[in-house]
Parts: structure tokens; sequence; C-alpha cells
């Protein structure tokens, strides 16, 4: 093992060792963070939401979008599965249905990058309590 | 390099692994494996969550999802469940009893909503065997920073401006101390960790030294280039194998890295430790008596002056500090004295590990910040009394320290607030006691303890606690009177007054808070002769009612002390004299005719 012999070294690693604990950290705070949630019920999967959930992990940590990517249940909004919610720190959530890997990265590029909106939103039919 | 998508964080601290974690994390890695997700998802064995009373606990990230009581029979169900279709394992989850419903994450627990953890900030965050994870997470950096950017007193005013105090009892400023270890001159110094934890009920530094060894490595080099010092020795009990095994890979691991040893970090500064396991006596937490342990010599304590500073280990100029003082250096260092001393109160900065147990719903591992009230702590965080019955006192510091109550509920937690109330800090374990706790029992429980623990070479500690047992256990027994509660008042004195060393300065402390706020159970054990909690057996007296005796002689036939006399089809009667109150004519008796009372 090689040894550290300066500051400017364990800094050097650390900040190459930080992508291992990454997730971790944003997990404690969320809030502070993108958070892109994948609705992965039944039909979700059979429609594709498993390839999407995986480019987002993916694509996230490809293009330096410190984000948290989840799995999640039902939405309820079957008819335009796959669907993905997306938090935006400070802003309302945003439901995009018809997901595809296309979508996704327009989803990245516009809305996460950029804050444009663009087609597919589905307007939310409930209020979450918690 | 392949992007893990969720971590499972498995806890492996002591208590989750007598509860098989250990199989539960080996049984994730094989069935992860056998479905293609082990590049999916890490499964990471980290220090304890604090949340003991519900484990094994595993906490599946980024959601947060917290699943306690996981047995390895589980694992398939969260990884079918969770990990591929997303779908919580309900019956996993924890159902806060007053709320009954099943809190989906950890952000959502009121155990953790008061919390703030800086002593404990890597325990269930990070792999305590992977030095990469402590340094992904600041790790060394302190060290770094102090080594390459600050003066041995620079950092030394750091420590004094944060206000930090010892977390072993004491409550000692540990910028002073380590000021003047500093200024003692010897050829050799030496940086001594105390984790000789030993009061009863309490596991705080434990913990820290499982789930996050390296931060009291990297603060003893800390304190080692403040006062000069070249070598280390962590005093640990060997009844703690799993912090003994942890802290052994971690030395390793920073020597490989050399973040211990010759020349750290190329500025020229050199330091090493070593483990020196004690038998586990409860004198040795008291620092001179350490340092004779250390030496091979009769764990014993001698008069301060010299205090260690000057003269310690092998007579030469030694720092001694606890724990949990240790494991907050580095995030002071990090952070800066300002921010650290912005939490707490006045005169107690920072936070404090509580280990919460006795008749507590979450018995575990807290962190609150300084000033939080014993009601927020107890339920709040502990989630109350167990089985919705009365809360009666809570036990603070130790054997050391004493029991507060009711009117005490509202008092913001600090060094000198508890001292006020007639308790200490101690080293933050908490005992919660309800309604059917006998106070005179719990005195003398403690006064056990240290009638044990004694070294036994000053007299008031050596025979004045024994006596003091004595006296109790002759007032549990109901064979007291008001002059034994004069006596047991003047004897606590006069032994705190006398002792050589800590532990018989705070021994009677039990006795007497128990004395001023539980005056009128011990006049109850010796004016009626009555346990109101039911507790002392010998005050207990088996009564046969008339109206419901058919006379049957089964209570006869089955007293072992042949104490119960009356003809087959009448009223019987026990003989209270001869009566060794086993219980077993009640247990036999088929008409519910024998009572208590």
């Amino acid at each position: 093992m090689a040894k550290v012999k300066t500051l400017a070294d364990l800094r050097k690693m650390k900040s190459e060792l930080q992508s291992k604990i990454q997730l971790r950290e944003n997990a404690e705070n969320p809030e502070s963070v993108i958070q892109i949630r994948v609705g992965m019920a039944t039909s979700g999967i059979a429609s594709g939401a498993k390839e999407v959930y995986n480019y987002f992990v993916e694509e996230m940590a490809k293009r330096n979008i410190n984000g948290i990517t989840t799995q999640v249940g039902d939405m309820g909004y079957c008819y335009a599965e796959p669907t993905v919610e997306v938090l935006v720190p400070g802003k309302d959530p945003i439901v995009f249905g018809y997901v595809d890997v296309k979508k996704a990265d327009q989803i990245i590029e516009k809305y996460v990058k950029h804050g444009e909106l663009l087609d597919g939103i589905i307007p939310p039919n409930y209020q979450s309590i918690i | 390099m392949s992007e893990y998508k969720m971590h499972l964080m498995v806890c492996g601290g002591t208590g989750c692994r007598a509860s098989q974690s250990d199989t539960i994390v080996e049984r994730f890695k094989k069935e992860l494996e056998n479905k293609n997700l082990d590049e999916d998802v890490q499964v990471v064995i980290t220090g304890c969550f604090g949340f003991c009373e519900k484990g094994p606990i595993v906490k599946v990230l980024p959601d947060n999802t917290f699943y306690t009581q996981v047995k390895p029979d589980n694992v398939v169900e969260i990884i079918d469940e969770h990990i591929i279709k997303g779908r919580k394992v309900n019956k996993l989850l924890y159902v806060d009893p007053s709320k009954g419903i099943a809190e989906p994450d950890s952000k959502h627990m009121d155990f953790y909503k008061k919390q703030i953890r800086i002593a404990l900030r890597n325990c269930g965050f990070i792999n305590p065997e992977e030095i990469d994870e402590y340094i992904a997470h600041d790790g060394y950096e302190a060290l770094g920073k102090v080594l390459s950017e600050k003066t041995p007193q620079e950092t030394i005013d750091i420590i004094k401006k944060s206000g930090l105090r010892g977390r072993g009892g004491g409550g000692f400023p540990t910028g002073l101390k380590w000021e003047f270890a500093a200024k003692a001159k010897g050829e050799q110094k030496y940086v001594v960790c105390n984790a000789d934890e030993g009061d009863p009920g309490a596991f705080m530094d434990r913990s820290i030294l499982e789930g996050d060894p390296h931060s009291v490595l990297e603060a003893m080099a800390i304190c080692a280039y403040t006062m000069g010092a070249t070598e280390g020795l962590i005093y640990i009990r060997a009844e703690y194998p799993l912090a003994i095994e942890r802290l052994q890979i971690a030395i390793k691991q920073a020597r490989e890295y050399g973040l211990l040893g010759e020349n750290i970090l190329g500025t020229g500064f050199s330091f090493d430790i070593t483990l020196r396991l004690g038998a586990g006596a409860f004198v040795c937490g008291e620092e001179t008596a350490l340092i004779h342990s250390m030496e091979g010599l009769r764990g014993e304590p001698t008069v301060k002056p010299p205090f260690p500073a000057e003269s310690g280990y092998n007579n030469m100029p030694t720092n001694v500090n606890n724990v949990e003082t240790f494991a907050n250096i580095p995030a002071i260092i990090n952070k800066g004295a300002e921010w650290f001393a912005s939490i707490g109160t006045e005169k107690s900065k920072g936070t404090k590990v509580f280990a919460l147990a006795g008749k507590i719903n979450n018995v575990g591992l807290i962190e609150v910040p300084m000033g939080t009230t014993l009601r927020e702590v107890i339920f709040e965080i502990g989630g109350g009394i167990k089985d919705g019955k009365k809360f009666k006192a809570v036990q603070t510091g130790g054997p050391s320290g004493g029991c507060l109550t009711e009117k005490h509920l509202d008092t913001p937690i600090d060094f000198d607030n508890l001292i006020a109330a007639g308790s200490m800090m101690g080293s933050g374990g908490m005992i919660v006691m309800d309604e059917d706790d006998c106070m005179v029992s719990v005195a003398k429980f403690y006064l056990d303890f240290t009638v044990e623990e004694s070294c036994g070479k000053c007299a008031p500690c050596r025979i004045g606690n024994k006596r003091l047992y004595e006296t109790l256990n002759k007032i549990t027994e109901g064979k007291g009177d008001m002059d034994d509660l004069e006596l047991l008042r003047n004897m606590s004195h006069v032994i705190k007054d006398t002792s050589l060393c800590g532990l018989g300065q705070t021994s009677p402390n039990p006795v007497l808070s128990t004395l001023d706020n539980f005056y009128h159970e011990y006049l109850a054990h010796v004016t009626e002769h009555k346990c109101e909690a039911g507790q002392c057996k010998s005050l207990l007296k088996y009564n046969i009612i008339a109206d419901d005796c058919v006379g049957c002689t089964a209570c006869a036939r089955v007293c072992p002390v042949g104490c119960i006399s009356g003809e087959k089809k009448e009223v019987h009667i026990i003989d209270q004299s001869i009566c060794i109150k086993c219980g077993a004519c009640m247990d036999k008796c088929k008409f519910n005719a024998i009572e208590l009372i």
C-alpha cells in the first residue's frame, strides 16, 4: 500500500475516494440535492423503468450531477409508465410520464441542468401528507 | 468503475452482532451475487446506529429506509421486494408505538430528529475496518491541517476556544489539560486514551471504538503534536474484543498509509500507538490508577498532585483523555472552534453521547446537544417508559452519580446543572427507572458495585462503602431504624470527604441522592416495614384470606418449611416468623385465597 506522503497527497486521495461515499452523504441531506424517483412497480418495470433507472444512475454520475436516484413504488399514473418524479431543491416536484432513455436524457439536460420544462409533465392529482 | 446504486448499511456493533448481523451480511453478499446485483448494491458493515433496542439494523441508502430486527431469513425478501421492485418491506419498518404507524425512513423517526452527531458522526456511516472510507469522509484532514498549518500552541488554542470539556466524567477543560502537558518537561511524553469504560449500563466509548476507531487515533496524534509526545497508548478493557479487533485493524492500516509512524505526512512529526489491555477494573478509569495498571503495577490510584501532566506513565508527562473527548477533536479542528462553541449551553459546549438503558422503550445510544432536557431525552428520543408505566427516576453518572426525579425532568442537561441537581454527567450512562423500582434497592445495587470495585487502598472507601452497603441491606430486610438513616447520611459525607480518589469521593452519591429525593421510601422501609415498589422481598407478607380459604390443605403440604397450619376444611394460617417467602403456597392455591401484602 502506498504511503500518504503529504497533506496534498491526502487531499487528492480523499477526492478520489469521495465517490465511494457520495451516495451516503447525499442520503444524509436528501432535500439539498436533486432527487430522481423512478416508479418501479410491476407496470413500471414492464414498460422499461429498470432501464430508465439504470440510465439515470449512470448518467447523473457521468455528467457530474450530484443527486440521488431511487426506485419507488407505483405513483398511480399507470397509463403513463414509466413515470419519473424529479425533485429539484426549492422547487415543487414534477412528474414526467412515458420516460424512456431518450426522454431521460432530455430531463437531465433540460430540466435538471437548466430548469427548462419539457413535454410529458403529469399534473399532480394528489397531495403528500408526509 | 461501476457505480453502486444502493448501499446496504448493516450494523456491526456488538449488540447487533450478537443477534446475527454478521450472518445477515454474509447472506446479503451471497444472495446479491446469485442475483447478479453485487455490482449494483454495496453491503457495508458499519458501527452502531444507536437504535440498539430493535437490532439488528439494516439501513438502505439512498432512501434511508430503516429496517429493524432483521433476521437472516429476511434477506431474500429485502432483496426481492426492496432492491428489485422498489417496495419497502413494511413488516420490518420501525413502528413508533405512540403513533402506531410504520416510519418510512430514519428521517421520520423521533429517535433521530433531536440528535446531533459529532462524536458519533461516522458510526453507522462508514465501514470502521476501511481507512479509505474514513479518509473519504474528511478523515486525517484535521491531523494534516494541524501538522502543516498550525503550531502546537495554535492547536491548543482552538481546543480551548471550543470549550470542549472532558467527556469521561469530570468535565475538565480539555484545552487546558493539553496545555499543562505541553508545558511540562520530560525526555519522553505520552498520550493515553482512557477506554476503560466501566459504569454499569454504559457503552458509549465501546461503540465509538467499534464504529469509528480512526477518529480516536487521529485525535491522539493531534494531541501528541501539541504536547510533543511520540508515543500513544490506548488502555482498553479486555472485555471489549470487537473494539480491540477494530482498533488493531485501524492502527495497522494507519501505519501502512504512513499516518502513524515516522515522519507523518512529510512534516517530520513521528507518533505511534499501542494497545494496553486492562482486566476490567472500575478504579482503573481513574487516571492515576490507569497509569499504574499500564506500568504493570496494581491498579491503585495515588494522590494528585503530581498530576499525570507532570509525572504520569513511567514518571513522564502524560495526557489522559477519554474516548469520546478524542472523537470530538477532528471535528473541532475541521469545522472550527466557533462552530463547536455555538452548540450547547454557556459552560458546556458541544454534544454528549448517552447510553439509554433500563425501563425505557428505545434502549440505545444517542448524541444530543448539551442543554437538551431530560424530558426530551427520555420521552421524545427514548420513546418513554416501557409498558406504559410511570416514570420514577433516572440515574445519571453511573455509580458516581445520582438519581434524578420527575422535578428534574425539565433541567437542561449539562455538567453544572447535573451537579447542582445532585447527580453528575459522568461518562453518560442513563438508567431509567419506573414505579416498580425500589430506590433503596437501587442505592444498594450501586453500593454492591462500588464495594466490589473498590481497590482497598484507603480505609474510607474500603470499609465505609462496605458499612453503607450493610446498612442499606439491613433496611431492605426490614431491620433498619431511624438511626440507620442518620448513619447513612453521616457516613456518606465522611466517605466523600476523606477518600483518596474519585471512586470513593463519589460512591456515596447514589445513597445521598436517593435519601434526598426519595426519603419517604426510606421512611416507609424503616417505620412501616413496607416497600412501595414491592421489590424488597423480606418486607412482603403472604397472607391467607380467611373468607376464600376452603381448607384443602394444599398449601400446607407444599410449604417447604411447614409454616402453614390448619385442620382440613378449616381456614389455614401462615406463621410469619418461619415463612421464607418462597411463594410456593400462592402458586399452589386453586382458590386465590393467598395474597401478598
